[in-house]
């Protein structure tokens, strides 16, 4: 599509979105917010880029990388607690980060891979 | 710290999400997918010598205490499971090797099918009953896709009907966790059974019981609810319907003998009498829709569905020798049944067919194959020595213990039943002269090697009975008597 | 509140069932979707629906005029999540069943029963 609208929209509203996703992101640690919603925010993001160029130039890498990395890191991180002997996925805190935090950054870049995935599939189906 | 309770979660997880990292190398996944599920059935012995050694071992995720947070919880039932997933899962990742087109493996059948079984050992392993849905969601989103795969005309049509019915269970699942919530405030299944033991309004828990009847028994294709399971199993690739044929059902029967020997037992005369007439009718409608198919893969189908009723018959007599017949069953069917449909694609890739009518010849053809395939028939239809006999004889001896006749005569009647339509099968495909001439073709060894290691497994537990059934055994008193699952998830913290 | 509640959960169920039971296949899942609310709604109230309650009160506060149940929410916004995503594949099932088959007449596709 190519409307003078969406692509000043886009240029402006994409870095937005991208910085507004990780504030959600960190927010979560205490208060409402989290991966998942800023998974979703960061997906718009980039979805306003492909719907308004082709495919390719928006992500630098393959939606199905950040799935598996965020799959891997949300894994990880219940890992950690195994290895000092406590029961699965328990929390383990220190001062500012936690193994939730690094269950939150898997969160994000799955849910953002799973919408970029289905988003790209749909975009190129039309094209 | 008994950590590897996870183990059968995490092992299909870490190797799915390692093949969605390398989306576009096959071979990668291949291997991934391959060491995953080989890992998982040495997972599956591991909790099953553990839980025999030391009895129940449960484990409090993220260390919140039990009937607050979600326990994982193995008892030998759930040993057993988590076994066959990892056998059946290691069977099918070898038989893929030559059965699965590049174009599917493209499409992520590997990470699909490590989705699939940490769904199914989820299922298996968890001790909340919600938790017991999200697994039911993940085993059945990766069904779902699975079942479509490659985008046939048949595959979908058959998997809409699926697709359908399993989301109607879901709801039905649900609403009844939702509405069991309201009633007892708990969701934890050992807090549940203590629970509801006291319950001053055992009209609710039996209605109750009823909704997660039907929820279950979709899923479990028991009579009247069945109809998805014929319509959709025999559409996708050999390798994909033959885990289906194995796990995906049973994963059913499972949550009900969980459910109806842990939650509800409140009125056994009439849930448990209602299940018992649930499974001869099961037997009966199963074996009849068998008898007029003609594709190798339906007759198989329908015949699932009259197995799932001796599976059920177990739990409806509800004695502890009831019980150890109905598990026995289970171990016994998921391999035989697994097996019929892996050597029903060898046959495809003989003859170029699932049709009956156009097969022929297969005796003189393949020998082994023919031998191949008389030992799960055989064994399906319950012909001593091998593992069916044991199975059925068990569950028969309990029904004449009860003094249930009627049922004694219908199992009696459908293994005879079930005789027929093995005899049909071997006459139409492997003994009448050959329809049309159809050249040597070669099929690859990974698709031997499954059918024939399941065919000696099947043979071993026949000539070893005894062990496997001292295990049902012990198992089933686990079952009949919960006291000891309930102290381990709630006498253990953190 | 609760009366209103049941009401319409029964009229989500029927309404649900009675679009599952046309021929068309988008009307089947809208029929779906339909039941999948009228489940979240139904844990909503069976679990007690309470009014200007918290469900979380911070570190060492009194729990003046008590809590609500802060499960129920969990339980429904993980149903939410996954019928959002099992909803999103039937709606591309039913697209992709559309062009292969031509039709969304349930009563057509009939080839695997044969």
């Amino acid at each position: 599509m190519n409307s003078i609208i969406l692509t000043v929209t886009a240029r402006v509203l994409g870095p937005v979105l991208l910085l507004f996703s990780l504030f959600v992101l960190f927010r979560g640690h205490q208060e409402p917010g989290g991966g998942f919603a800023g998974g979703l925010l960061a997906a718009s993001a980039f979805s306003i880029r492909a719907i308004r160029k082709d495919v390719e130039l928006s992500l630098p890498v393959e939606p199905h990388a950040l799935i598996g990395t965020g799959l891997l890191l949300a894994v990880s991180s219940g890992l950690a607690s195994v290895v000092l002997g406590r029961p699965f996925m328990t929390a383990i805190w220190f001062p500012y980060v936690s193994t939730v935090l690094l269950f939150d950054i898997g969160v994000y870049l799955t849910v953002m891979g799973v919408v970029l995935m289905t988003v790209y599939a749909l975009a190129e189906e039309k094209s | 710290m008994n950590g590897f309770v996870v183990l059968p979660l995490l092992i299909p997880l870490v190797s799915a999400a390692s093949s969605i990292l390398f989306w576009r190398r096959r071979m990668i996944q291949r291997w991934l997918g391959l060491s995953s599920s080989f890992l998982l059935l040495g997972s599956g012995l591991l909790l099953l010598y553990t839980i025999r050694e030391h009895g129940i071992q449960a484990m409090q995720v993220g260390g919140w205490p039990a009937p607050f947070g979600i326990t994982l919880v193995a008892d030998l039932f759930t040993g057993i499971m988590v076994t066959l997933a990892g056998l059946i899962g290691s069977a099918v990742a070898v038989y893929s090797v030559a059965n699965i087109d590049a174009r599917r493996e493209t499409f992520g059948f590997h990470p699909l099918l490590q989705v699939l079984l940490m769904g199914v050992s989820g299922a298996f392993l968890t001790g909340d009953i919600f938790n017991l849905y999200v697994w039911f969601e993940v085993m059945l989103i990766a069904s779902f896709v699975l079942l479509g795969l490659g985008g046939e005309r048949k595959q979908l049509e058959g998997g809409f009907k699926y697709v359908t019915l399993n989301l109607v269970s879901s709801a039905l699942f649900l609403a009844g966790v939702g509405l069991l919530y309201g009633a007892a405030g708990t969701l934890n299944m050992a807090d549940l059974a203590v629970k509801l033991r006291n319950a001053n309004e055992p009209a609710l828990v039996t209605a109750l019981a009823m909704i997660f009847l039907t929820a279950f028994g979709i899923k479990a294709a028991v009579f009247p609810l069945f109809f998805w399971l014929p319509a959709s199993y025999h559409t996708p690739p050999v390798a994909i319907s033959a885990v289906f044929a194995g796990l995906l059902t049973k994963v059913g029967v499972y949550a009900i003998i969980r459910v109806f020997t842990l939650v509800f037992v409140q009125d056994v005369a009439y849930t448990h009498g209602l299940i018992l007439g649930i499974s001869a009718l099961t037997m009966i409608t199963g074996v009849l829709g068998a008898a007029a198919q003609n594709d190798f893969r339906r007759i198989l189908s329908f015949h699932i569905v009259s197995q799932i009723g001796y599976m059920t018959m177990g739990l409806g007599l509800y004695t502890s020798i009831a019980l150890a017949g109905s598990v026995f069953y289970i171990v016994h069917h998921i391999i035989v049944k697994t097996n019929l449909f892996l050597i029903s694609g060898i046959v495809e890739r003989r003859t170029g067919s699932f049709q009956l009518k156009q097969m022929g010849g297969l005796y003189h053809a393949s020998p082994l194959l023919a031998l191949l395939f008389l030992i799960p028939a055989f064994s399906l239809a319950g012909i001593p020595p091998l593992s069916g006999f044991f199975a059925k004889f068990i569950l028969i001896r309990a029904g004449l213990e009860n003094e249930e006749y009627a049922i004694v005569a219908v199992a009696l009647m459908v293994g005879l039943l079930t005789l027929f339509s093995m005899t049909k099968i071997w006459a139409e495909a492997f003994w009448k002269p050959a329809p049309n001439e159809f050249g040597p073709r070669p099929v690859h060894r990974t698709m031997w090697a499954p059918a024939v290691a399941l065919a000696v497994l099947t043979i071993c537990i026949g000539f070893g009975a005894g062990p496997v059934y001292e295990l049902s055994e012990q198992t089933a008193r686990q079952l009949m008597d919960p006291t000891a699952y309930i102290q381990a998830v709630l006498g253990v913290s953190r | 509140m609760i009366y209103l509640l049941a009401v319409v959960i029964g009229g989500l169920y029927s309404a649900g069932f009675y679009m599952m039971a046309r021929r068309s296949l988008l009307k089947l899942v809208i029929g779906l979707a339909l039941l999948s609310h009228a489940t979240n709604l139904l844990i909503f109230t069976v679990s007690g629906v309470s009014r200007g309650r918290p469900p979380l009160i911070p570190d060492g506060q009194a729990l003046a005029g008590g809590v609500s149940d802060p499960l129920p929410q969990a339980l429904i916004l993980t149903a939410l999540v996954i019928s959002f995503g099992i909803l999103a594949f039937a709606l591309a099932l039913v697209l992709r069943t559309n062009e292969s088959v031509g039709t969304d007449d349930l009563d057509e596709m009939r080839t695997t029963e044969q």
